[in-house]
């Protein structure tokens, strides 16, 4: 029988199906540390122990500071959570990547960074934007702490099976310097909404996704939990096998490994999927968050919406709207180009990789911040952070005005002290516009690394379909 | 985890579509390393300004003060994973929860914590909203009585098990620990 790629990864993994839910065997856990504290309290609690700690490996990114990283942390609640991992790996012999670790960074750029992430594998996190990793052909889900403990404990996730979602991309981009990954995922919420993914694992396919590099897969795959997808897949190819040749845990008989993925990682001819939507690449233009959800967008040429506009006809969608409008304090009919913007964020699990930061320098180099502005880049990883050095990327951006810090999570969530203060308009390549998320009052624009790197030069958005990017 | 019991309350209205969980516990507060003690700050950056009750948000209206059932719109809990969310519903009081649908991660932590997410057509929504009569909630006959009119509502049979005898699904798992190293030795990567 034909199957999809994703029935192909969940089959394989199922240890024991029962009462219409499977116990799937996990491949690889990553822990961080907000959300495993009290898991490891649950095992300590009922006596158990860590079932594989050689498939486990954590590392503190969301609420570490992203300054100097010789001084002590300042903010005592981060400090205690920060200890208790350590003392948590120490306790049940977890691999960790500290904070003074050259491997530290965000959970979901070091797993591909150090070829944890592996295609045809399970993978799972205490974080929704595990759905990364499926842009090796992972099945990876998000998931809660007692599913935290569960796998600690078990190696094993009871799960039932998701229904199966593709979305394919065609067509050129006529400018894919200025038409990004970020620009097609956001184009593809704005269509589908935030819930357009629920309940299934989407597999993105079509010529513009076998045209991605590995890292702008990560992108996309990235966020499909912003369309409330369980997790997003793109089946692996060449590109995927040679990313990850040679990295520090991928298996030492590695092309044995690649002849298989070859044979059986990809959908069948044949194989049906529960839903289908199609998009074509030729049209899109630069992408720009207005409102508080990802869906919540429009291109950069266009207007703020009218709430009815927006809602079409759905009167609950239609006061969220207003709502939003309200807290963004925006207009309806304002150019997305006169928004003026107060900080810059670069960085995210969604773009803060160094092909990110590689094209974002493009449009800083030779030029300075807006004097409005305060314009931050945040390294996805200590690697990331190391390789954008050898090639002068931290001197373009810091020559320009930008701050060029140590890697986290920083203000795509703001648990560390890079927050926006209330009131204040941040041009952001994170994943989430959510009021608030970005600090308390702060409003959010998502857009692609470019787009901010253009708006921390203009003070305001603009089209970077106008600049010279190659 | 407690079996879950019937129950009969008011329910709260939050009349808001997509809620995420950055609402339902903001990040500030993510920095605890405990389960409890997460109620007071269940929607706090709608229910409080600088401290201070805001009596525009219904969690302030003294009318629900004691409500179980928080009724809410389309695709709640949506974003984050964090279980905080529910931990924060579930310390402020609220046992069930009711919208027209959830977001997957957010469901799936309801059930790690006994609190029951019950999803309904628009319609029984509407009529959710409009009443101000206590609503009864029997998961055991999967119904929700309202003026004095049963609805009925669809749950997984596992899942209603689990919530009905308070079940620990780590130990329900190693029940299968045999099948699991079986596993485990033929599927290396």
């Amino acid at each position: 029988m034909s199957k999809t790629l994703f029935e192909k990864i969940w089959d394989s993994h199922i240890v024991v199906e029962e009462n219409g839910r499977s116990l799937l065997y996990v491949d690889r856990h990553l822990v961080h540390e907000v959300t495993s504290p009290q898991a490891f309290d649950g095992l300590r609690l009922n006596g158990r122990t860590v079932r594989r700690t050689d498939l486990t490996f954590a590392t503190m990114d969301h609420n570490v500071p992203t300054s100097d990283r010789s001084l002590p942390i300042i903010d005592q609640t981060s400090s205690t959570q920060i200890k208790a991992l350590e003392r948590n790996c120490k306790e049940f012999g977890i691999t960790l990547f500290d904070i003074h670790s050259p491997n530290q960074g965000i959970v979901h750029v070091i797993g591909p960074e150090l070829g944890i992430t592996l295609p045809g594998t399970t993978i799972v996190c205490g974080d929704s934007h595990t759905s990364t990793h499926g842009a090796f052909g992972a099945l990876a889900f998000g998931i809660g702490t007692s599913d935290v403990e569960h796998v600690l404990a078990t190696q094993c996730i009871m799960m039932e099976k998701p229904k199966t979602f593709e979305i394919n991309i065609n067509g050129k981009r006529k400018n894919p310097h200025a038409v990004t990954a970020k620009d097609i995922i956001l184009s593809i919420i704005r269509k589908i909404g935030t819930s357009g993914g629920t309940g299934t694992v989407i597999e993105y396919r079509g010529e513009t996704i076998s045209e991605l590099t590995m890292e702008q897969r990560m992108t996309i795959c990235n966020m499909s939990i912003e369309a409330g997808a369980r997790a997003g897949l793109i089946a692996p190819d060449e590109k995927t096998y040679q990313y990850l040749r040679g990295r520090k845990y991928a298996p030492k008989n590695y092309d044995e490994y690649v002849s298989l993925w070859r044979e059986t990682l990809k959908t069948d001819s044949g194989a049906r999927f529960d839903k289908s939507f199609t998009l074509s690449a030729e049209n899109i233009a630069p992408q720009v968050s207005w409102g508080t959800n990802p869906a919540m967008t429009t291109d950069v040429t266009g207007v703020v919406p009218f709430p009815d506009e927006y809602g079409k006809g759905n009167s609950e969608e239609e006061k969220g709207a207003e709502k939003a409008l309200q807290y963004m304090n925006l207009k309806a009919g304002m150019a997305i180009t006169d928004i003026a913007i107060d900080r810059v964020f670069i960085g995210s699990c969604t773009n803060s990789r160094l092909e990110d930061l590689m094209e974002a320098a493009k449009v800083v180099k030779g030029k300075k911040v807006s004097s409005r502005v305060r314009a931050m880049v945040v390294p996805g990883s200590q690697l990331v952070k190391k390789n954008a050095e050898e090639i002068g990327l931290d001197k373009i951006f810091k020559d320009a005005g930008f701050e060029w810090r140590e890697s986290g999570c920083s203000m795509c969530l703001g648990m560390n002290p890079d927050i926006l203060a209330s009131g204040e308009r941040c041009a952001s390549t994170s994943n989430r516009n959510f009021e608030g998320r970005q600090g308390t009052g702060g409003r959010t624009h998502l857009v692609s690394p470019v787009m901010a790197a253009a708006a921390a030069i203009h003070g305001h958005f603009v089209d970077v379909r106008e600049l010279d990017l190659n | 985890m407690q079996p879950f019991q019937k129950i009969k309350s008011i329910a709260t209205p939050l009349d808001k579509v997509n809620v995420d969980t950055d609402q339902i516990v903001p990040k500030q507060f993510l920095k605890l390393i405990q389960r409890t003690g997460f109620g007071q700050y269940l929607f706090y950056d709608w229910r409080f300004e600088k401290g201070t009750p805001r009596k525009d948000f219904v969690l302030n209206d003294p009318a629900y003060k004691n409500s179980k059932i928080l009724l809410a719109r389309d695709n709640f809990g949506c974003g984050s994973s964090r279980e905080h969310a529910v931990w924060a519903l579930d310390d402020y009081g609220f046992k069930v929860i009711i919208s027209t649908s959830f977001a997957d991660i957010f469901y799936n932590n309801c059930f790690k914590n006994g609190i029951l997410p019950i999803q309904v057509s628009d319609e029984t929504l509407q009529k959710l909203f409009s009443t101000k009569s206590e609503i009864e909630v029997d998961l055991e006959n999967q119904s929700l009585m309202v003026d004095n009119v049963p609805i009925l509502f669809h749950i997984e049979p596992y899942r209603k098990k689990i919530l009905l005898e308070g079940l620990d699904d780590i130990a329900m798992t190693l029940l299968h620990e045999d099948k699991i190293a079986i596993y485990e030795k033929s599927h290396k990567i």
